[in-house]
């Protein structure tokens, strides 16, 4: 079975964030693989140990995207891809992304793409579906559970805590939801093993695209932080007292209840 | 810059989703004095137009066909492509639920066009329309504009106020036929979870828990002052993989996204991903007995304590008061 992840390198919102320039400042910051393409890997790994093939791990960003991509070598992944756009494309939205990916992809004779259902930092939930049907193949959103057989493949789709149990056909994209699996830790040999493993590299050239056909439909014109919240104010004295006081704020100051 | 706004309504067991009126008033900002024009799919949805304008769309575009009952990609992307076909329209909002999410990007890349996913605000500000939406998991906001094409958002339920309901309004429901076929999905199944009461999403008060309430049975004490102010129950993921309560409960970046006027979080730490989920709600109380737990960097009001000594007084004081009301 032919599998390609959709991987995106992303800052760790764990981590502090502040503006500098009018831009998040990323001086620093740790930058980690979106935690839901680590679903993405895990399963894409599984399939390929159940059913053979291969995994290639593909990525859009720059240079720096290298090491994270290394990382779902370690994993298990056959192979990395990486498409670097730092010297072609300076502002991009999900479009650019998407029609990247699908010109990538285009050729590759994939039976199965498996993309994170949104990324923690961007937030659009958008390219795994805008690459489906740029490719013109069914997609699930926010999977739990993956099982194929043969071509046919059957999903549990998360709907708002609902599930829906989904049967479709490869060719076939789907995204990650938490609760799919537990993703590896890379072994040490698998560290080791991952080194060898190739990883290539390519560009918007190689795509036969160019900066025009990918320019983004939207732009971004302010980033800002939510307005500093006042330090909240942590009741005091017997718990009685402290309750009567919750509920006369939220009465009378707050006016919610 | 008046514009022709389409709005898809989405429909839950037989009524509109407040998410959709909300859309509508989104529209409205969006149409800039231009037609709203509200859309429903469904096996029998024609009925529901009426209270759709009453809201503010100006009249409403149905699709009927019984592949429609249940929401699938392909079944709706027909079925928005052919009404996109008939109306030609500049914008298209919707509401950023599971179907909104799922659906948007699949038109957006059919219409080569941008979309803005997950919009808290909008407004016209200089001549453009803006929206605004939250990224880093709700760390910072971003706002953006379109710049080339389609207006097209979706809108995160409970931020943008809907309309007021004026029940003399009126307009026209028109259906268009559209040949639903070759659907590549087959819904075999759907579990319902408990999600009985208030739908999160859309709930004014949420008393959620976590890991701290210890058991199935610990969750009685929030239900009972959720029922004292009309409000839905909410889970931690940590308290759903505990299995204390079922996965439809949960709140964050898995779960839903919820913004109450308010939010009492009750044994809960308050990770990012949580964070992700609800720090948008008006008002936040925390109620926590680890001083340092990181839910009180968050929470207007806290109290440090056992929360199985503080819900049941807190219940007792809020049924006065609104007894008293
Ligand atoms: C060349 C370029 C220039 C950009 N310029 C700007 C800019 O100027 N301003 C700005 O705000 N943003 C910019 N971006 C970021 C961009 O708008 C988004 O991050 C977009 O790439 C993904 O949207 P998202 O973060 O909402 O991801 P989502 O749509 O939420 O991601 C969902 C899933 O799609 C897949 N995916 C997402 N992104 C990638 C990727 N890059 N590679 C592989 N798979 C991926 C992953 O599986 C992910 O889990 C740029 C991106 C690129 C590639
Ligand atoms: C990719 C990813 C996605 C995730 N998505 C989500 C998500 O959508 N939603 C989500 O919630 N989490 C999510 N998580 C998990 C998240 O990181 C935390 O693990 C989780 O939120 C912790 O739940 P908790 O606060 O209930 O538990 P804990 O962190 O264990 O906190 C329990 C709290 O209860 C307090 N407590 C204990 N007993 C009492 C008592 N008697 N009275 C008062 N307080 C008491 C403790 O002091 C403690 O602060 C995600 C994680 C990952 C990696």
């Amino acid at each position: 079975m032919n599998i390609y992840v959709l991987m995106k390198r992303t800052f760790d919102t764990e981590e502090k964030i502040t503006i500098s320039g009018g831009k998040i400042n990323e001086d620093g910051a740790e930058f980690i693989i979106n935690p839901y393409d680590e679903y993405a890997i895990e399963e894409a790994i599984q399939v390929r140990d159940e059913h053979g093939g291969e995994v290639t791990v593909v990525s859009v960003g720059t240079e720096e995207a290298e090491k994270q991509l290394r990382t779902a070598l370690a994993m298990g992944a056959d192979k990395a891809v990486l498409i670097n756009t730092e010297d072609d494309v300076e502002e991009g939205d999900q479009f650019t992304t998407s029609k990247i990916l699908a010109e990538f992809l285009k050729d590759k004779e994939v039976d199965l793409i498996i993309g994170g259902n949104v990324a923690i930092d961007g937030g659009s939930g958008q390219v795994g579906p805008r690459v489906a049907e740029l490719l013109a193949i069914p997609y699930i959103t926010t999977i739990t559970k993956l099982d194929i057989e043969g071509t046919t493949a059957t999903v549990v789709r998360d709907v708002e805590g609902d599930s829906e149990v989904i049967e479709t056909s490869l060719p076939l994209l789907v995204t990650a939801q938490q609760g799919l699996n537990e993703p590896r830790y890379p072994s040490l040999p698998g560290i080791m093993k991952a080194k060898k493993k190739p990883l290539d590299e390519i560009e918007l050239d190689d795509l036969d695209l160019d900066e025009d056909d990918v320019e983004a439909k939207t732009k971004t014109i302010e980033i800002s932080l939510p307005p500093k919240k006042e330090a909240g104010k942590v009741l005091e004295g017997e718990l009685e007292g402290q309750v009567k006081e919750l509920v006369s704020l939220l009465h009378n100051e707050a006016k919610v209840v | 810059m008046a514009r022709k706004v389409l709005v898809l309504g989405e429909v839950r067991e037989g009524s509109l989703r407040n998410v959709s009126f909300e859309a509508v008033a989104a529209a409205k900002t969006s149409a800039e004095g231009g037609e709203v024009v509200g859309v429903l799919f469904g096996d029998s949805v024609s009925a529901l137009g009426a209270e759709f304008i009453q809201y503010g769309a100006d009249r409403v575009v149905t699709v009927e066909d019984e592949l429609l009952k249940q929401y699938t990609s392909d079944g709706y992307s027909q079925a928005l492509l052919a009404v996109i076909d008939q109306e030609d329209p500049e914008g298209i909002i919707f509401g950023h639920t599971a179907q909104g999410k799922d659906l948007a990007p699949k038109i957006a890349a059919k219409l080569e066009s941008g979309l803005i996913s997950d919009v808290t605000d909008l407004e016209v500000e200089g001549g453009n329309l803006v929206f605004t939406r939250p990224i880093y998991s709700g760390k910072a906001f971003e706002k953006k504009i379109v710049t080339d094409g389609l207006l097209f958002a979706t809108i995160r339920p409970n931020n943008i106020a809907p309309l007021e309901k004026d029940e003399s309004r009126n307009g026209d429901v028109s259906s268009l036929s559209v040949e639903i076929k070759n659907l590549r999905q087959v819904i075999k199944e759907v579990v319902r979870k408990a999600t009985e009461g208030v739908d999160l999403s859309e709930a004014k008060v949420i008393v959620a828990g976590g890991r701290g309430v210890k058991s199935e049975e610990g969750f009685e004490p929030l239900k009972e002052l959720a029922d004292v102010l009309g409000g839905a129950v909410g889970a931690s993921r940590g308290a759903c993989d505990a299995d204390y309560c079922d996965y439809s409960l949960q709140i964050g970046q898995t779960g839903k996204v919820v913004t109450p006027d308010l939010y009492i979080a009750c044994g809960i730490s308050g990770a990012i991903q949580h964070l992700a989920g609800m720090s948008n709600s008006k008002i936040i109380v925390a109620i926590n007995k680890d001083p340092e737990a990181n839910i009180f960097k968050v929470a207007d009001y806290g109290i440090v304590g056992d929360l199985f000594e503080v819900l049941p007084l807190l219940t007792k004081e809020f049924k006065e008061l609104l007894v008293n009301a």
